[in-house]
């Protein structure tokens, strides 16, 4: 029963760790603000699920300990989608520009989508 | 495998610092500091498993709680110039909250 309990801990802390360095590499190379705070806020409630489930297939059923890490994962899973959202909502109001990506994607499919007016030939 | 997720937290961890750094907005700076505050959360939790002292959980629960605080606050202090607004309406008559700005220069 033990074993059984550290593989599925093992199996549920391989995925998070998967999930956390996809999120790290999303957040880092998404094109534009509005496409990184999705892939953070599924970032950071899969994360603690996945890790914090898997560390309670750890401790050895002691109560003290899975009431922490109950309350940690209610709170981040609490938090993290209400801190999304009043950063997407902050950064809207803020007036940072969304739509970015599809004014990129448009000037490129009309050709040398980065090059000035000014490089145009006189002659 | 604890010790593998926590080097997938530091790895994760290091992107993140990566995006606080290159950040063009203070949002994105915002962003990437939040989601350190998580994956701090989970590195003190892993670490406290790996070491066999679980005791570490009281720590990541008020890492947890000061990260929200502090990214809320943050969020307060750019959209409305200051920490606490009582009530709605402000004593100077302007509103609470700016409207949208078409484009904006929220660099910085």
């Amino acid at each position: 029963m033990t074993e059984l309990l550290e593989l599925v801990g093992g199996v549920l802390l391989g995925a998070g760790a998967v999930v956390v360095v996809f999120g790290g590499v999303l957040i880092l190379r998404m094109p534009t603000f509005y496409s990184r705070v999705h892939a953070a806020s599924v970032n950071e409630t899969l994360a603690p699920l996945l890790i914090l489930l898997g560390l309670a297939c750890f401790a050895d059923g002691r109560f003290d300990v899975l009431v922490r890490l109950g309350l940690i994962l209610m709170f981040l899973l609490l938090t993290s989608p209400m801190s999304s959202h009043a950063l997407a909502k902050a950064a809207y109001r803020g007036g940072l520009p969304t739509g970015q990506y599809r004014e990129q994607q448009r000037r490129e499919r009309e050709g040398r989508g980065h090059s000035e007016p000014s490089e145009e030939p006189d002659a | 495998m604890i010790t593998v997720t926590l080097v997938a937290v530091l790895v994760c961890m290091a992107l993140l610092v990566a995006r606080a750094i290159s950040g063009t907005s203070v949002f994105e700076r915002v962003l990437a500091i939040n989601s350190f505050g998580t994956k701090t959360v989970l590195l003190i939790a892993l670490h406290g498993f790996l070491t066999g002292r679980p005791d570490f959980l009281d720590l990541a629960l008020v890492y947890a709680l000061m990260n929200f605080v502090g990214t809320i606050a943050v969020l307060r202090f750019t959209s409305y110039g200051q920490l606490v607004a009582f009530g709605s309406r402000r004593t100077d008559g302007t509103e609470p909250m700016p409207p949208a700005r078409p484009t904006g220069d929220a660099t910085g």
